[in-house]
């Protein structure tokens, strides 16, 4: 055992400390998200909670239309923005020159840095007009608007976090597949996608991780009507999401009223997906690792 | 653990903040007049203490008044306090929208000193409010007209109160059957904390009685702004909105209105508010926090002279005197 200094056990400490700040803070965040909402179940019954009507001045607390508006949006944009994504990311790794990669992998990182205010302007003045003029809606504030934008918010995350998975494949495993005279495209599809899987199953979560967290371009293109979306059709109406709801009403409410708890209780439904999501997704990355590791033994 | 709803509000009060500052027409004079130093401090002790009447035992040192609320209202506060600090250096006051809810619940909350309302504070608010030990003063400072709004394109000029009824709680959806084009309606709405959303729902939805329990149709769009029900109403010929007169332009068709079927139909003007012809004006209000005093009270009195109701008039709302 090498003697260590005071400096050296600071650095240690610190380190440790900063790895497990990470588990505390969600550990804390749950527990204020429970005791703030968690007094709405004993204040609004259940049966409340699960009505399809949200009006919340006049105490109807249906969470459906939210969850359901949360949702039809973050599949929308999934289904938008996971084939381009994926497409984009592999034209950067795979098929792209040299310069068009070093020119592009920046552009799209910038292209995730811009404000979702500014976002949600352009959707509000330019996409919504054209939405309602070209698919014939009543109105262009709809659901798959929000979904247009939040895919292309979601997009750079998953262009950037899948490129570099697919980057790191290593090179001897395309060049086998080329040497066995695999296409270029089957040497893609087959040998180095499925390579990088991990890494492109954390791209897509991540990406789908931001779609269903953002606020304020939702708030400003969706309409945020509460309705219950029953059909696929909903899509091109407009829907009010859990954010949005949690963002509009939050400065409104006294604090501590029911209203109040009903909103945390939104915050603890959002969290509760999000938990699921990434639950669903490292299971099938850790599945996936232990039979190539059943594999290569 | 306060963290979390303090960052929902802030977004709002940040939102809401830009928003003034679009709509404001006045360049503020605040940071010209004084050394900014002066004035973070004055915020700083005020936000510190969050005491007005500690500040107005001080008249020689700078005052900052807090005004928050009604977005209706936020170009109407905003006039007022630009041309209030022309005449009365030592006193700045720092304006923000929010909405009404907002407004009052600052003031709940004791970190404002005046809150803007364009609806009256209801009875659990100020219980909240007493409860707090603030005990809220109301004052009528200006009327306003409530416009409906359609598209130029839509050939639907007059519409009769319970037609609106029908309209917002979803049973007419066709433009159809009000005398327009075959197109679907979209409604258009302002936030549940807009105090112009409640006052439409129990006026104009609920044609003003307590008994009647119309809800808005789950389908109308809530906008979290004016601005966002302008650009919809500018650009889709299905759509049909309300706000306040004085966020009407002329891009946009007002709809002549009739209390009832086979009354006439008039549209919203100062002359057709102050006879009370127009069927949907209602007051606006600044609540104190408790009986005015100092420098809170001089600019309440300041309000109702007919120097700043003329501001009033300018703005398009309807002066009270």
């Amino acid at each position: 055992m090498k003697p260590t200094t005071w400096f050296e056990l600071v650095i240690e400490a610190s380190i440790h400390a900063a790895g497990y700040s990470a588990i505390v803070f969600v550990g804390l965040i749950l527990i204020f998200l429970l005791r703030e909402g968690l007094p709405a179940l004993s204040e609004v019954e259940l049966s409340a909670l699960a009505g399809t009507r949200w009006y919340p001045i006049e105490h109807h607390f249906g969470l459906w239309p939210l969850i359901g508006g949360s949702l039809i949006v973050t599949l929308g944009a999934a289904l938008i923005a996971v084939p381009f994504g994926l497409a984009t990311a592999i034209y950067i790794a795979e098929i792209a020159p040299r310069w068009a990669r070093e020119l592009l992998k920046p552009l799209v990182e910038v292209l995730g840095g811009l404000p979702s205010v500014v976002l949600g302007f352009l959707g509000m003045l330019v996409l919504a007009p054209m939405v309602r003029e070209t698919l014939h809606t009543p109105t262009g504030l709809t659901a798959f608007t929000g979904s247009v934008l939040l895919a292309g918010m979601a997009i750079p995350t998953l262009v950037s976090v899948a490129e570099d998975a697919l980057d790191a494949v290593p090179k001897s495993y395309r060049d086998a597949a080329l040497a066995l005279g695999a296409t270029r495209w089957q040497t893609i599809w087959r040998v180095t996608l499925p390579a990088a899987r991990s890494g492109v199953l954390t791209a897509i979560m991540l990406g789908i991780g931001r779609a269903i967290g953002e606020t304020m371009t939702v708030m400003m293109v969706t309409g945020n009507a509460a309705r219950l979306p029953t059909s696929l059709n909903a899509l091109f109406l407009p829907v009010r999401t859990m954010t949005a709801t949690i963002a509009a009403e939050m400065g409104e409410v006294a604090n501590g009223s029911v209203h109040y708890h009903v909103l945390f209780t939104i915050g603890i439904v959002l969290f509760l997906i999000s938990l699921g999501v990434n639950i669903a997704a490292s299971a099938v990355v850790f599945r996936q690792k232990k039979r190539a590791e059943r594999l290569l033994s | 653990m306060a963290g979390l709803y303090r960052k929902g509000k802030r977004m709002n009060n940040d939102f809401a903040i830009m928003r003034a500052v679009n709509r404001s027409h006045f360049p503020s004079p605040r940071a010209n007049r004084q050394p900014i130093f002066f004035y973070w401090l004055a915020v700083l002790a005020l936000v510190g203490c969050a005491s007005p009447a500690a500040s107005a035992a001080r008249p020689e040192a700078q005052v900052t008044l807090q005004n928050k609320g009604s977005d209706t209202m936020v170009n109407l506060a905003l006039a007022w306090a630009e041309a209030y600090e022309a005449q009365q250096p030592d006193v700045s006051l720092a304006v923000t929208g929010g909405g009404s809810g907002t407004g009052l619940a600052a003031l709940i909350n004791g970190t404002v000193d005046l809150a803007n309302a364009s609806r009256a504070i209801k009875p659990e608010e100020r219980q909240a409010a007493e409860a707090n030990s603030i005990h809220p003063q109301e004052f009528i400072v200006a009327r306003d007209a409530i416009a409906v709004i359609v598209n130029p394109r839509n050939p639907v000029n007059q519409l009769t109160l319970p037609q609106l009824s029908a309209i917002y709680s979803g049973q007419i959806t066709n433009w159809r059957e009000v005398g327009g084009e075959d197109r679907p309606i979209v409604l258009l709405s302002r936030e549940t904390n807009s105090g112009t959303h409640i006052y439409f729902l129990e006026n104009v939805l609920r044609l003003g009685s307590k008994e009647n329990k119309t809800l808005f149709s789950p389908d109308t769009l809530l906008l979290p702004s004016s601005e966002g029900i302008s650009a919809e109403i500018r650009q889709n010929p299905n759509a049909i909105g309300y706000d306040g007169l004085g966020y009407v332009t002329s891009d946009m068709k007002t709809v002549a209105v009739a209390a009832q079927a086979g009354g006439a139909y008039i549209l919203p003007t100062i002359a057709t508010v102050n006879d009370k012809s127009y069927p949907i004006a209602r007051d606006l209000y600044i609540y104190s926090q408790g009986e005015p005093v100092g420098a809170v009270k001089a600019y309440l009195e300041w309000i109702l002279s007919p120097a700043a109701q003329q501001i009033v008039a300018q703005l398009g709302f309807v002066p009270v005197k």
